[in-house]
């Protein structure tokens, strides 16, 4: 009968009109409340009717691996030998990798011996141009700039605001393991160390005589913090990550990290062999 | 212009793509010679001789389907400019690349409009970006830049208002990076040079001009109509740039005849940045990021083609691993998701345009939310995904799909990323699809707005080169993925989605149908990444390298997007080392193409009409204009 297409259509219509009630009913007319706990379940699968967010009372939290506007890590304040240094060696691969070359660096130089060393004298980023590909937080070899999950950048002045100098772009490296918990262990899973690559070197280096005397810390304790982070509150408002454990120690050895390579290698390789054989 | 004709049966249409290279070399003897170039195929061909070669390629050998037509400057290296097409046969198979070369001071080649009409647009194109004259053209004119425009752009001697230097990475960012904005130091007007003839004090345009005329109105953009001693005025309306209904700044110039329109001629270009020209002083790496900006609502499909294209000329080197299973896996189910994405938001906005205002699009959006939430979480962006990488992805999924509080009034999410997936695949798409049918398909005033409205037959559907839904809508049942399969499509189980009747409505009903079909290979992905968990997504368990070897060769990598098909011909002139930069890079877009039969589908409809037939066609005007 003519007619029909349309009435079933309008009948769908009013029930998403109808639906769009259900979660108020289902929190008791506190679907806005500023409480966390609906929050999952009104963005989720499950959901049914509105699922507007009403920005900016309530915001959506950006997920781990989101990407804005880079920064730059510096040690915490707090570190016992590298307090506020660069984790960026000023090796030019982010300017080379970045798409649309908003990325300036001036290598350091020593100022006795002219020498170039492994610290960024100037570091900018022209916001107006990054594309925020997130290549540069990629390729980088030592962990140092890493994509900011704060994309209120908005300004009255874009020719003032908006190169971000290194004073600008340097945040500390608590502060990533705050965003970013999940990818700041893998990371060190990869790196084998908390620490920035040079440092435990370093640390290495000086420590490799009184090893024996030093004992490693277990690494378990902190290797555990992100991942029970995964589960629980959000950790940046939770407090700030664990400080490193003693002065020049590194808590993960390198015979661990390879201990881990290693495991995750024949783990790999497993995976795989299993895969072909179920082609 | 004669008239196309379907291959007559010979055995010659079945033959294999080298039988019908060593069928034209027999036959054109003295016309075609083999591309013997270190990594380029096909032949080259006489341009004296191109059209009845083309003809025979159409013909004879049953080649139907022109899929892209793009030039070359090959300055310095031989100095010519080349033409490469690339023909298919519309029962699938490989290509016939054939080329033809000219001249680059007197460069003029004849034109293919009269055997495909699919190279209309691209020809025009063509021209105005490489200065190729067509003979015989009907209608050569700049397409993407205004008709007074100075110079042809992706020429390589030619330089951009902003131009630093030929190829990234810039030398003056490393090691002593003095930042500057790039207008203080090169304010506009340096690089751009203007025909002598133009006056700068009153900038005329002189596109408008060449517009109505080939609207066969001359400059007079009104006439006196007389039919049946009733005076009525033909005029001309022009629609855009600035118009709700063109999806974006298009512009559409018609005459109409009352309210019946008697011709139309697509204009576009206001969005163009040449987009080729930044690829080609872009590094291979640096244009991934790129290609989410062409068809902004599909960006991983973009991702995929620009990878395939250059793991093409990858593995004609020697240190080449392709990408793993898992990665494979992960890519199609990317892919797919974003065709779900694409033909819900395309459905969506078509019926905006035919007057159901935003109520079906915003349920729509609603799953989209979800997919692109998914996206966001395991690529790091909704829509700007830059997910893909030669022989590789960005990362594997992340264990559960969580949010941090960052911001202050921060609400986190915290989904097992599985579930998610199974959920939304399993249950929400799915359910949508219902609805969305319940909502529209017996709709009685979407069916007396759509059916036979907006008619392409099949005969002009394949030679106006028409690609996606648009083809599939005409009864031509192409699909790459089948066609020409790539990736792991060929062990899915999945139909091409055809309807026969060629109007709006049977577009509509494809699109639904490849809405169902995207269900169906993710229902068959899911337990392929469940048996591959733990596999790494590089073959050589590491990520690739930035700077990847790519050999001295052409490729030329398409996909089915959900808009049709995305075609990348990337040329590398790399030495033995490989080479940093593509000499070439061109992109394929169907939202470019698809747009040349707009002209024959809109005669004698309603101008209400035309502003459904646009949307039925769907064009994102990032991936149009380039
Ligand atoms: S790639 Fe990393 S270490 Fe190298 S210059 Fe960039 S931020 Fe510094
Ligand atoms: S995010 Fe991309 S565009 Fe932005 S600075 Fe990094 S590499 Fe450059």
């Amino acid at each position: 009968m003519y007619g029909t297409g349309l009435a079933k259509g309008l009948l769908l219509t009013l029930r998403h009109f109808v639906d769009s009630y259900v979660d108020d009913i289902r929190y008791g007319f506190r679907k806005y409340h500023h409480s966390t706990d609906n929050f999952a379940v009104r963005q989720g699968t499950k959901t049914k009717g509105v699922i507007t967010v009403q920005y900016p009372d309530e915001k959506v939290a950006v997920p781990e691996r989101f990407r804005f506007v880079p920064f730059l890590i510096v040690e915490d304040e707090d570190h016992p030998t590298r307090s506020g240094k660069d984790w960026c060696t000023s090796c030019g691969i982010c300017a080379k990798v970045c798409p649309p070359q908003c990325i300036w660096i001036v290598r350091g130089n020593d100022p006795n011996t002219g020498r170039p060393v492994p610290e960024p004298e100037a570091f900018f980023i022209d916001i107006d141009i990054c594309m925020n590909c997130g290549f540069c937080a990629e390729y980088c070899p030592f962990d140092a700039i890493k994509m900011d999950h704060d994309y209120e950048l908005a300004s009255y002045d874009r020719t003032t605001h908006h190169i971000h100098d290194k004073e600008r772009l340097s945040k500390p490296n608590s502060y990533w393991r705050g965003i970013a918990p999940t990818r700041a262990y893998e990371e060190m899973l990869a790196r084998g160390t908390w620490e920035h690559k040079d440092a435990a070197k370093e640390a290495r280096r000086g420590a490799s005589g009184a090893r024996a005397s030093a004992p490693q810390p277990a690494p378990q304790a902190e290797v555990a913090a992100p991942a029970a982070a995964s589960e629980a509150a959000p950790p940046a408002e939770a407090s700030a990550p664990p400080a490193p454990a003693a002065e020049g120690a590194t808590p993960w050895s390198e015979d661990d990290a390879k201990r881990e390579e290693r495991r995750r290698k024949a783990l790999e390789r497993k995976a795989r062999r299993a895969a072909k054989r179920g082609q | 212009m004669d008239q196309p004709t379907l291959a007559p049966e010979k055995q010659l249409d079945a033959t294999t793509v080298d039988e019908a290279i060593a069928y034209l070399r027999a036959e054109y003897a003295d016309a075609v010679t083999l591309d013997d170039r270190e990594g380029y195929g096909g032949v080259i061909v006489q341009s004296n001789r191109l059209v009845d070669v083309a003809r025979a390629i159409r013909d004879d050998l049953g080649f139907d389907y022109l899929s892209s037509a793009t030039a070359v400057d090959y300055l310095g290296a031989g100095d010519h400019l080349e033409m490469v097409y690339h023909a298919y046969r519309t029962s699938g198979g490989g290509s016939l690349v054939f080329k033809a070369q000219t001249d680059r001071e007197q460069a003029e080649i004849p034109s293919l409009v009269p055997i495909w009409r699919g190279a209309d647009f691209q020809e025009r194109e063509a021209w105005d970006l490489m200065g190729i004259r067509f003979r015989g053209h009907p209608n050569l004119k700049r397409i993407l830049m205004w008709e007074g425009f100075h110079g042809h752009p992706l020429r390589k001697d030619w330089r951009e208002a902003y131009y630093e230097e030929d190829q990234k990475p810039f030398d003056n960012r490393w090691p002593g990076g003095q930042v500057y904005r790039v207008e203080e130091r090169n304010v506009f007007g340096k690089n751009v040079t203007y025909p002598p003839d133009i006056d700068l004090g009153r900038l005329m345009d002189s596109s408008e001009t060449a517009v109505y005329q080939s609207l066969g109105l001359g400059v007079d953009v009104e006439r006196i109509m007389d039919k049946d001693g009733f005076e009525t005025n033909e005029l001309v309306v022009n629609m855009g740039p600035h118009h709700p209904s063109t999806h974006g700044v298009f512009r559409m110039v018609l005459t109409v005849d009352g309210e019946t329109v008697t011709s139309l001629e697509p204009v576009m270009g206001y969005l163009h940045r040449n987009h080729e020209k930044i690829g080609e002083r872009n590094t291979y790496l640096h244009n991934i990021p790129f290609t989410d900006r062409l068809d902004y609502i599909s960006s991983m499909g973009n991702n995929h083609g620009y990878v395939l294209a250059v793991e093409q000329l990858m593995s004609l080197g020697r240190k080449y691993n392709p990408p793993t299973y898992r990665c494979e896996a992960l890519r199609v189910m990317m892919v797919e998701l974003s065709r779900i994405v694409n033909h819900l938001w395309a459905i969506g906005f078509w019926l905006n345009d035919i007057g159901a205002f935003f109520t079906p699009v915003l349920y729509f959006v609603q799953e989209r939310e979800r997919i692109l939430d998914f996206f966001e979480a395991v690529a790091g962006s909704r829509m700007m995904c830059n997910y893909m990488r030669f022989g590789g992805l960005f990362g594997d999924l992340p264990e559960r799909l969580k949010s941090v509080s960052n911001l202050t009034n921060d609400r986190v999410r915290d989904y097992n990323t599985m579930q998610f997936l199974t959920e939304m695949i399993n249950e929400r798409i799915p359910r949508t699809i219902d609805e969305l049918e319940r909502l529209l398909t017996q709709n009685e005033i979407l069916l007396e707005r759509s059916v036979g409205v907006g008619v392409l037959t099949r005969e002009d559907a394949i030679n106006y080169s028409a690609a996606g839904p648009l083809l599939r809508g005409s009864g031509v049942a192409y699909d790459i993925r089948r066609a020409d399969p790539y990736s792991i499509y060929p062990e899915l189980d999945f139909d091409i989605a055809v309807e026969d009747e060629g109007d709006m409505y049977a577009r509509y009903r494809v699109r639904v149908a490849e809405l169902r079909e995207s269900v169906r290979i993710l229902k068959q992905i899911l337990p392929r990444l469940e048996a591959t968990e733990g596999e790494s997504i590089w073959a050589d368990g590491k990520p690739g390298a930035y700077a990847p070897r790519v050999p001295h060769g052409e490729a030329y990598g398409r996909v089915e997007n959900g808009k049709g098909e995305l075609g990348y011909y990337v040329v590398s002139a790399g030495g033995r080392g490989g080479s940093a930069n593509p000499w070439r890079y061109h992109v394929r877009a169907p939202s470019f193409i698809n747009l040349t039969p707009m002209g024959i589908m809109s005669r004698g409809h309603k101008v209400a009409d035309v502003v459904g037939i646009l949307g039925s066609i769907d064009i994102v005007l990032g991936e149009t204009d380039r």
